[in-house]
């Protein structure tokens, strides 16, 4: 069996007293599309921040390529250079135009020259549909379009993990098929990808593996298919029987 | 009513062109009000200075203060020390929104090695926020000096300058701070997530919206020192207030001070006003971004 890209083991987080994640087991292989789904609050989010150590966690561990997060080998900054996120929240630097938040990864932490870091911008800004608002700041696009430019802002420094948290929840509807397109294809490229997401469509279109959170636990994990078609946790069951009365599956 | 005022105007920008705009004002419905504001202002301040200019010590008052020749023989004076003041002004501003940058990160830094830094920084700041100006420049305007150390300079006026700006480094860098620490956690997120380091973070990513944030606060600053370096005349620095006191002590006339008063104006209320511009028009960014 070959390493995981992503190894999580047993993996348990506190804020404080809470609980948020408890004994966490997930791997994911190189090329493999991992969703995470599960109500608001089971921490779905925390265990992306853990993945790039945005937050500490208190128990377990986490390997890229088999190395350990926290090893020395990484260096201060190897480890983002390894893997990309995208926030629910864009968090765009807003005193920077669209293309220089793009490019500041790359030119700042990996020494690309600036014309070879802003023609890859455009180009990923072009598949994206914002290449007209290379030289616009952040707060004049609206929440969608500062999504987009956020996913760029992942893409552009060429990252083997990309962690998606729930970017399609600020897109107008029309949007989130171009979107759907652009992981499609990072998925056609062999990007290993895990998302969060509300969106049960898009999570049963991309997903090589769904996995069902639950106050910080994996209740249930299997191919999208079967884990939408036939639950078998009764949780995972009354999730997706609410999401469906609203109307999302 | 405003829902009222805003449902009766979408129809109007709906269809295209605007109706004219009240076309139907009188004259005298136009001008009625200006006309009020400046005959009840002109009325006022008239009866105002009617009062002042007849009491029996006015012309007392106007020898002392106003006296047009006592003005216009301390001027170059008064001036040439104004130029002083206004020089030790810009000079010191420069330096000091350096220095307040410098003990702001200090005192912002987070993790045990920083800590000698960041107790230097609280210190500094509770010494030199907490003691009054004026007692700063005395103690360096005359006590540095007084030790005739080899090598340093023996200027009243440069150690007088230099208490200001330590003096005012400390308020700079509380701006400062409050403007990091405003900056959203978020910010920091995805500046670590993207492999910057807390360095580079700091530089491209916080501190250039942390002093956007506090512009106005820092102009502010700027217009308290313009008036303090006023102080600097109680070390026999001759910038504007010491000459126009030595005239008076010459002449026995106080018009001179009006002149320092007036050149001093001049310069501080263009600066306020400008403060409160980019005050307002920091304010509008904000709400045209919350919305
Ligand atoms: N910084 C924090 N401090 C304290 N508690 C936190 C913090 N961040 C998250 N939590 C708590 O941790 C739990 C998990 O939060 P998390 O953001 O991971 O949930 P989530 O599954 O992403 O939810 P959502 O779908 O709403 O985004 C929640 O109970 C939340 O209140
Ligand atoms: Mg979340």
């Amino acid at each position: 069996m070959s390493t995981p890209r992503v190894a999580i083991d047993d993996l348990t987080k506190y804020y404080g007293q809470t609980l948020v994640l408890d004994e966490v087991f997930l791997d994911v292989d190189e090329h493999e599309v991992v969703c995470l789904i599960g109500a608001s609050g089971s921490g779905k989010s925390t265990l992306l921040r853990c993945i790039n150590q945005l937050v500490p966690f208190d128990h377990g561990e986490i390997r890229i390529d088999g190395v350990a997060i926290d090893d020395p080998s990484f260096g201060k900054t190897g480890l983002r250079k390894r893997i990309g996120i995208v926030f629910q929240a864009y968090n765009l630097f807003p005193h920077l135009k669209v293309i220089d938040n793009v490019t500041l990864a790359p030119r700042k932490v990996h020494g690309v020259t600036k014309p070879d870091a802003e023609a890859r911008a455009h180009e990923l800004l072009g598949l994206l549909g914002m290449e007209e608002f290379a030289r616009k700041y952040p707060e004049q696009l609206s929440g969608g379009q500062q999504q987009r430019v956020a996913i760029v802002r992942a893409l552009a420094t060429n990252p083997d993990v990309l962690l998606l948290d729930e970017i399609t929840a600020a897109l107008d509807p029309e949007l989130i098929g171009g979107v759907l397109d652009v992981i499609r294809d990072l998925k056609a490229q062999g990007m290993t990808m895990m998302i969060v997401t509300h969106e049960m469509g898009f999570a049963r279109d991309v997903a090589d593996r769904v996995c069902f959170l639950e106050e910080g636990r994996i209740l249930e994990e299997s191919p999208p298919q079967e884990l939408f078609s036939d639950p078998q946790h009764p949780s995972t069951r009354r999730f997706l029987q609410r999401i469906i009365e609203a109307g999302r599956l | 009513m405003s829902s009222e005022r805003a449902a009766s105007a979408e129809p109007a920008r709906r269809a295209g062109p605007r109706p004219p705009v009240k076309a139907t004002l009188s004259p005298r419905e136009r001008y009625a009000p200006l006309a009020i504001s400046v005959v009840s202002t002109a009325l006022v301040f008239g009866l105002l200075w009617r009062v002042i200019t007849s009491s029996e010590n006015w012309p007392l008052i106007q020898r002392q203060f106003f006296d047009v020749d006592a003005m216009r023989a301390s001027l170059p004076q008064v001036f040439s020390g104004f130029l002083v003041n206004m020089m030790v002004w810009v000079i010191a501003l420069v330096v000091i929104a350096v220095l307040g940058i410098v003990v702001a990160i200090f005192r912002s830094l987070t993790g045990p090695w920083a800590a000698p830094l960041r107790v230097f920084a609280v210190i500094y700041i509770d010494l030199l926020r907490g003691t009054p100006s004026i007692l700063l420049v005395l103690l360096f305007g005359l006590g540095v000096p007084a030790l005739q150390i080899p090598g340093m300079t023996t200027s009243r006026l440069f150690w007088g300058s230099v208490a200001l700006v330590l003096g005012y480094t400390a308020y700079t860098s509380e701006v400062y701070r409050s403007g990091i620490e405003a900056v959203p956690d978020g910010q920091r997120a995805a500046a670590k997530a993207l492999g910057l380091t807390q360095w580079q973070t700091l530089r491209f990513s916080i501190l250039p919206q942390a002093v956007r944030n506090v512009i106005p606060a820092l102009l502010n600053l700027a217009v308290a020192l313009q008036k303090d370096v006023a102080l600097l005349s109680v070390i026999g620095a001759r910038e504007a207030v010491r000459e126009a006191q030595i005239f008076t002590a010459r002449t026995f006339n106080f018009s001179s001070y009006i002149v320092a008063t007036v050149l001093f104006l001049l310069a501080t209320i263009p600066m306020a006003r400008f403060t409160d511009w980019v005050t307002k028009r920091d304010q509008e960014r904000r709400l045209q971004r919350t919305l």
